[in-house]
């Protein structure tokens, strides 16, 4: 029988009006379903539609949801409260900030069984460890005591799991439950929710963003995309024929991490920034210090892209901090161009500044909000005072074409583009000054896959016409093959690994860079 | 906790100090001859006699350089002794001793009007699903702070005295004299704390965990409560130590309209006589009350905040 | 890791900006239909500081000359908000007394704002020890309540509408210096700075264009509020005797006059104080207003 029964399913929010345009939507029991969509596809919204769970200014503007037989939709309050936790679990996106912090971990996972008396509330805190030990986590007595901000983001996922299915509910829904983690960590979790389901018989509803997610995890694919099913089937069927034209143009837009580079590698170019020893500490107050980049050699050659990969914390932002020279390392050298530069300031450091830019991850913070984007992309040159405010004025609408932007957008503020435009627009500030090298600090992490595209392609041309040599920050390792000439693999502030990016590829041969190229959902490969 | 605690002692008493130093800079520096003011004080002439005015001088030891000034009036403050008020010459620390109590009491009552009223309407304004309750609770502490505190309390006096005769007019007597000022007192704090409160609350509720206690089942009523109010309590909590040394403040006002003797009333007059020891002794009285009530906080909010101090604990 | 596609690709190359732009009347007009109530405040405050340039417009009465033939009688249409013991037309000697009272408060606010601001933004930007010892100081001033702060500057400074107005500028200083210490902060350690800093900008380029342009939002906000609260302070501290000298109409000592006859003549009270009432929650509204605007916008 089919558990949950969805039926052109309706939903619009007050601020941006229809987000669900009528979908069709079925889970049989025990059945794992991914729906994958991108940002605004509607993929979300339809998971917290079904628990009743919508944001506020969300309503169900039509439809059903059959879940057991039951329509969940103008269910009362109170009994929809008995399905939610009970029957149907759900696993929240972030683990940082979906926890209580002030209340212990115990206590939230006993809350489940209490509400819904299943246990009293000494049984229920007896249960709350089982289950906690269930989800993988060491020492559960203890983490139970705990309170969220003394575990990690991992730890912190295993108990919102636990906690999902502490009642033993017939269906899961994961909205995103692993892109908040590292990619380590992702798997973890991805094996215990897989372990967890497969044990107790529970359905599950995966909702993502990631097509190697859903491929590996799901038997049935759903692809949305703005608000309606676009395709669903098996999903080796989906995956190796696609039927509608927005799944395959989804296919062939994904970087793929066995995709051929977009140009051939370079390797001999002369070195432009040479990086010894780098090391960089932090104090944490009463006597202990965090070293955040240990040890760091590497070089990057003119007109070639030096990709530096690691997780969050690895020291990555750091490193590049330290080679824009926004901060001082505590020991090593940067050398650019032939010169000393790690301990310059003023007027030398100044100067290195014509040569060094600049791209941050976040298009929206980068941009001072007042500027309108000719000030933006001018401030370089009016800074130092090269040319006069026409000639400026030319060199941007220039600069703009570079980067693909009309010249209209001069006049804009920030706040009127797209997120895609305002890299473009930080691209075009960093080229302003035309510098050797360009520092991209996780360029295209923070945009939509098809508009990542067009800017990666925009990295490779000017890299191409103008001879910028890149150092590519990145954790996305798909991104960095396509890019890259050469590698560097950094963890806990150590560069473990590093050489021409076909050899690391290929034959990694540190076991940290084995399990990040292991850790990637790969299996789209066979299906193409 | 002993290091956070020690931590705290060291500021509090460092404020302690900065507000005497802040009230002498004030009272004794910043006006041209202070003796001029305390020995006309009361009166409008300011003819007087040089040889008084030199005799005065030397009485209060204005006639020593100014660092000589501060460090033995600091000194004697550590004592316990204030000075001495220029109208009867009387020891300021008496005339506090005398008087902080009808003030305390009042300051008191009126704190825990402000913290029932104004949470309550938080509580209700944050909970309630009708638009038209919630705008309507919310406007009360708009109103609530731009009312004037003399205004209302010749208004409820007005009322309940004159017209209704529920309350007494005036004077220390007994619990019925406290009530109207004490309202009196409570209403632009009450109104303070409700918005604080319910920004807070509003705050908190749009936080993820709260999503994932709706998603366990749980009951908006349990929410609230159980989930809500905990973590918006504590940057609520954060404004008592402030609340209450306005209070304190205010008292000067409505001790006046409702004839009260207290600290209130005898800052007033000494203002009025330019009673400038009197003046300063109110100022160190209030750093205490606030240093104390801030100290009060800083004991109580890691209890609702498990994050302050073990944030420096290994995990 | 693998990614969809949301549009065809072609589409973003160049898309349309996100927001348009209409008419900026329509949009205020849209904006000032949908809240009533800051339509009134803004009234309210216009009446009041027209009241403030020009008296006569209002009332031709002279707020000094006593009619004791004509004392206490109720508001009525003659006189609208009556007369006093000796006989002086209230309505006149409000309208009369809004200029003494509201040029005191607007000294007291540019007074907190200006210097406030000043310290705050040096505050924020030197940093190191200059930084710590102004907070050290700002926390002690916020420590003393300001009414009490001020009661202390008129002790030193004397009695007066000037001095009363000066006593509660210098006592709201703190909190100025604090939000603009705050604002500058929160900028300075912004993205958007360290970008600039990357492009070879110098430290008061940066002050300059970046710094103080997104700075101001929350201090104007805050002075609006603290409009408000002068008027409160300065009207509380009249009310105590220690402003203008009677018979000066101010609206602090207007409500103190009509003490000694609350239970007889309830207008000589109420109504000034309710102006007083008006006008403020009047300034509070449209406080209010601007920072909610500020905030959404940033």
């Amino acid at each position: 029988m089919t558990l949950l029964d969805v039926r052109d399913l309706r939903v619009s929010y007050r601020s941006s009006g229809p987000a669900v345009r009528g979908i069709d939507l079925q889970v049989q029991a025990g059945e794992v379903v991914a729906v994958v969509g991108e940002s605004g596809s509607g993929k979300s919204t339809t998971a917290h539609a079904v628990l009743g769970l919508l944001a506020a200014g969300g309503r169900v503007d039509g439809g059903q949801v059959l879940f057991d037989g039951q329509d969940l939709v103008g269910l009362g309050e109170r009994r929809l409260r008995a399905v939610r936790g009970r029957e149907i679990g759900l696993v929240p996106q972030d683990p940082t900030v979906s926890l209580n912090p002030v209340k212990r971990i115990g206590e939230q996972v006993a809350e489940v069984l209490i509400i819904h008396a299943l246990a009293d509330r000494r049984t229920a805190a007896l249960d709350a460890v089982e289950l906690l030990a269930a989800a993988g986590l060491p020492d559960p007595e203890l983490r139970a005591r705990q309170f969220p901000h003394h575990l990690s983001g991992g730890m912190r996922q295993r108990v919102l799991v636990a906690i999902a299915l502490a009642a033993k509910p017939k269906l899961l829904i994961a909205d995103e439950p692993t892109s908040a983690l590292d990619v380590t960590v992702q798997r973890q979790i991805l094996d215990l929710i897989e372990q967890a389901t497969r044990e107790s018989g529970t359905a599950v509803l995966l909702v993502t963003h990631d097509l190697g997610i859903a491929a590996e995890r799901a038997s049935r694919l759903i692809v949305m995309s703005d608000g309606r099913v676009v395709e669903t089937g098996p999903t080796a069927d989906v995956l190796s024929d696609p039927q509608h034209e927005y799944t395959r143009t989804l296919l062939s837009a994904v970087p793929r991490i066995d995709a051929a580079p977009a140009r051939p590698r370079r390797t001999d170019g002369r070195p432009l920034l040479v990086v010894e020893d780098l090391a960089k500490d932090f104090p944490l107050g009463r006597g202990r210090t965090l070293r955040a980049v240990d040890g760091v050699s590497f070089q990057v050659h003119a007109g070639e892209t030096f990709a530096l990969v690691g997780e969050s914390g690895s020291g990555k932002s750091t490193t590049a901090r330290l080679v824009l020279r926004l901060t001082d390392p505590t020991a090593g050298t940067v050398t650019f161009d032939g010169r000393d530069v790690t301990r310059v300031s003023g007027r030398t450091l100044r100067d290195l500044r014509r040569h060094v830019q600049v791209v941050y991850q976040n298009p929206f913070a980068s941009l001072d909000p007042r500027f309108t984007v000719a000030e933006i992309v001018e401030e370089p040159l009016r800074v130092f005072r090269v040319g006069s405010r026409t000639s400026r004025r030319d060199r941007a609408r220039d600069l703009l074409t570079r980067v693909a932007l009309p010249a209209s957008v001069l006049q804009r503020r920030p706040a009127e583009l797209s997120g895609g435009q305002r890299q473009r627009v930080a691209i075009a500030r960093a080229l302003s000054l035309q510098p050797s090298l360009v520092v991209c600090d996780e360029p295209v992490s923070a945009l939509d896959v098809s508009v990542q595209a067009q800017v990666l392609e925009l990295f490779a041309e000017l890299q191409d016409e103008l001879g910028l040599a890149y150092l590519f920050i990145s954790h996305d390792l798909a991104v960095v093959r396509q890019l890259a000439d050469h590698v560097g693999v950094m963890q806990a502030g150590r560069l473990v690994e590093a050489g021409p990016a076909d050899e690391i590829f290929a034959a990694p041969s540190h076991p940290y860079t084995r399990e990040l190229l292991a850790a990637v959902p790969g299996t789209l490969r066979s299906h193409t | 906790m002993g290091r956070y605690l020690a931590r705290r002692l060291l500021q509090a008493v460092v404020v302690l100090w900065a507000a005497f130093t802040v009230s002498f800079a004030v009272l004794y520096v910043l006006p041209g001859d202070p003796v001029a003011i305390m020995a006309g004080a009361g009166t409008q002439s300011s003819t007087t006699d040089p040889a008084q005015l030199a005799a005065l001088r030397h009485q209060y030891g204005l006639d020593q350089p100014l660092a000589v000034q501060y460090w033995d009036k600091l000194v004697d403050a550590l004592h316990g002794d204030l000075g001495r008020s220029v109208v009867n010459g009387s020891p300021v620390s008496t005339i506090i001793k005398q008087n902080l109590p009808a003030t305390l009491q009042l300051t008191l009552l009126a704190l825990a009007f402000a913290v029932l009223f104004g949470s309550a309407i938080a509580l209700c304004a944050t909970y309630t699903r009708a638009r038209w309750l919630r705008q309507f609770l919310l406007t009360l502490p708009a109103a609530g702070v731009s009312l004037p505190s003399f205004w209302v309390g010749l208004m409820l006096l007005q009322l309940f005295s004159f017209r209704l005769h529920v309350f007494p007019a005036f004077g220390n007597n007994g619990v019925r004299s406290l009530v109207l000022p004490a309202l009196t007192l409570a209403v632009a704090s009450s109104a303070v704390i409700a918005q604080l409160l319910a920004k807070s609350m509003d705050n908190v509720l749009s936080e993820p965990y709260i999503e994932t206690a709706r998603a366990k089942g749980a009951s908006r009523l349990r929410i609230h409560f159980r989930h809500a109010l905990r973590n918006a309590a504590a940057p609520a909590l954060t404004i008592l130590g402030v609340t209450f040394g306005e209070l304190i403040t205010n008292a000067v006002i409505t001790e006046t309209v409702f004839s009260r003797t207290g600290l209130g009333s005898v800052t007033a007059q000494a203002v009025q006589a330019e009673n400038i020891p009197v003046v300063q002794g109110v100022v160190i009285v209030s750093a205490v009350a606030f240093v104390l009530v801030n100290l009060a906080v800083d004991l109580v909010y890691p209890l609702l905040d498990p994050r302050i101090v073990t944030a420096g604990a290994a995990r | 890791m693998t990614e969809l596609l949301a549009r065809p690709i072609a589409a973003d190359a160049v898309a349309e900006p996100v927001a348009s732009r209409r008419p900026i009347t329509a949009r205020l007009a849209r904006f000032l239909a949908s809240r009533p109530g800051l339509v009134i405040s803004v009234a309210f405050v216009a009446l009041v500081l027209i009241a403030v340039a020009g008296p006569d417009l209002f009332t031709s009465r002279d707020p000094l000359a006593a009619a004791p033939t004509q004392k206490l009688h109720a508001p009525g249409w003659h006189h609208l908000f009556g007369t006093d013991q000796i006989g002086r037309d209230m309505f006149a000697r409000v309208v009369h007394g809004a200029a003494q009272s509201l040029r005191a408060s607007l000294l007291a606010v540019l007074l907190a704002s200006v210097i406030g601001s000043l310290v705050g933004l040096v505050s924020g930007f030197a940093g190191g020890w200059v930084d710590g010892l102004i907070m050290r100081v700002i926390d002690v001033l916020l420590a003393i309540p300001a009414l009490l702060l001020s009661l202390a500057f008129v002790t030193a400074l004397g009695f007066g509408t000037t001095n009363v107005a000066i006593a509660v500028g210098l006592a709201s200083i703190a909190r100025f210096a604090r939000i603009m210490r705050a604002e500058v902060l929160r900028i300075s350690t912004s993205l958007y700075v360290e970008a600039a800093r990357a492009c070879g900008a110098r430290r008061y380029s940066i002050l300059a264009r970046h710094v103080l342009p997104n700075a101001y939002g929350p201090v104007v906000a805050l002075a609006t509020l603290q409009f408000g609260l002068a008027i409160l302070a300065v009207s509380a501290l009249s009310f105590l005797g220690y402003g203008a000298t009677p018979p000066a109409p101010e609206w602090g000592s207007l409500v103190a006059q009509g003490r000694d006859y609350l239970g007889t003549a309830w207008w000589l009270t109420t109504l000034p104080g309710l102006t007083v009432a008006a006008t403020v929650l009047a300034t509070n509204r449209i406080a209010r207003a601007i920072d909610g605007e500020w905030s959404a916008a940033r």
